[in-house]
């Protein structure tokens, strides 16, 4: 029930912000999802997308931080493996 | 297909790393509950709880607003969408949950109008194209889903529909962790918050949580790679003593969450008790309609009998939502409870635990 898609926003419609609407775009796939909790969202922004509605739009900073720090964790644990092996 | 933001957190190598890391650090036994049903799955499904050490026990929590929507709530549903006057809306998971006697798709197989919907906004635009019929919306759901249902009344009112309800059955999740913390037998030792949630509530209303009780609540997501950061981020914690609230999931979550969302579900909907199936009622946990919007309440707009209805004796579905109890330990597991004739919920739910366990493992023992 919770639930929830990261798509890319590639057309927006409407102005109203009850009936702000985008079309979304999950890997190709692509609906018309409403922008109306996410108002700031522009074209090519990754949105959080729950039961046809961007409850969320993507922090790339923080996303890219995450996937840095896996990279280290697994680099550091590479290392560590050949110290014992 | 492959998706941009999701196959980056399934990288096979990276948790490994994890998984290694959680097993040098983790010193001793700890029991952490992943809150979100959506987080069971995936968890269950990438056989995550089996590469963990054994010293890390994952106990799934009652996050699977399917499952706990009450049997009589089910059993008004049925009542409803069997009207000839009704086109009753609702989302896929609800259609196989057993009421008193039968699910909505025996309903539907009698000749109900019963049609799935992707999105609450779905059933307005509905309700736009059939004004001789009344169109009701099965509102279920946590926090995460509160508001698109809210914005669906808000659009209701706006468009002047006189022909659209809900039938409202909201689940929060603070009072229903606060429910397990306070329970005398509470085994949870730290929590793996429910991301979407947050996404849209933010984190603040954890802190006290986190204080009172002195447990690590830490939002997390729901990839694999974020799932075992959120573990490390709660092992971390209870090594070192500590019990506050850290985001494992900030390339969703604000510590303030969406204000828009939180905006919507406030002017449509207020505070109140909620029954809980399997978990009887818990104050302040649910959700309904404000007085300004009663006339969109399908429990007003259609009268009905249905009182007090029981739960089959032989479900279990409280202690697995507990997390007392692993599906697989049921008696009924499997055998006089399955997906295609299910005792309870969980076992039906894309959420459910019972579910889960049914889909990725089978009728294998596990412990």
């Amino acid at each position: 029930m919770c639930l929830a898609l990261p798509g890319r926003v590639v057309e927006l419609f409407g102005t109203d912000p009850l009936e702000r609407t985008a079309r979304v775009s999950f890997g190709g796939v692509s609906r018309k999802i409403s922008l109306a909790f996410t108002p700031e969202a522009e074209l090519g922004d990754f949105v959080l997308v729950h039961v046809g509605v961007a409850i969320a739009i993507l922090d790339e900073e923080e996303a890219q931080s995450s996937l840095a720090a896996f990279a280290e964790l697994e680099a550091l644990e590479a290392g560590d493996g050949d110290v014992s092996s | 297909m492959s998706l941009e933001h999701v196959d980056e957190y399934r990288d096979r190598k990276a948790i490994g790393a994890l998984v290694h890391a959680i097993e040098r650090e983790a010193t001793k036994p700890w029991t952490l509950m992943e809150v979100c049903g959506g987080q069971t799955h995936s968890i269950v499904r990438y056989g995550l709880d089996q590469l963990l050490p054994d010293t890390i026990e994952l106990v799934h929590g009652p996050g699977c607003p399917v499952c706990v929507t009450p049997i009589g709530m089910i059993d008004r549903a049925l009542e409803l969408a069997a009207r000839p006057e009704v086109i009753f809306c609702t989302f896929g998971d609800m259609l196989r949950v057993p009421g008193s006697s039968e699910d909505l798709y025996h309903v539907k197989a009698r000749g109900g109008d019963v049609r799935i919907v992707y999105s609450p906004l779905d059933a307005v635009e509905l309700a736009a194209t059939e004004p001789a019929r009344e169109v009701v919306f099965f509102a279920i759901g946590f926090e995460t889903t509160a508001p698109a249902n809210a914005m669906a009344v808000a659009m209701a009112e706006k468009r002047g529909l006189g022909n659209f309800s809900i039938l409202a059955s909201h689940v929060l999740v603070p009072p229903a962790i606060e429910a397990l913390l306070s329970a005398p037998d509470n085994r949870v030792q730290g929590f793996l918050a429910a991301g979407h949630v947050c996404a849209v509530m933010g984190s603040a209303e954890y802190e006290p949580l986190a204080r009172r009780y002195r447990v690590p609540i830490v939002i997390t997501g729901f990839e694999p790679l974020e799932l075992l950061s959120g573990i490390l981020a709660c092992v971390r914690q209870l090594e070192a003593g500590e019990a506050k609230v850290d985001n494992a999931y900030a390339r969703f979550v604000r510590s303030a969450g969406n204000p828009h969302a939180i905006a919507m579900l406030r002017r449509v909907f207020e505070v109140a008790p909620q029954t809980w199936r399997g978990l009887g009622e818990i104050p302040a946990s649910g959700l309904i309609l404000r007085s300004a919007f009663a006339r969109f309440d399908a429990t007003k707009r259609f009268s009905s009998d249905i009182g007090v209805v029981p739960e089959d004796p032989e479900c279990q579905s409280g202690d697995i939502l507990r997390g007392r109890l692993k599906p697989a330990a049921c008696t009924a597991f499997g055998t006089r409870c399955t997906p295609e004739n299910p005792l309870g919920a969980p076992m039906v739910s894309n959420e459910g635990a019972c579910a889960a366990y049914f889909r990725y493992r089978g009728l294998t023992p596990t412990t």
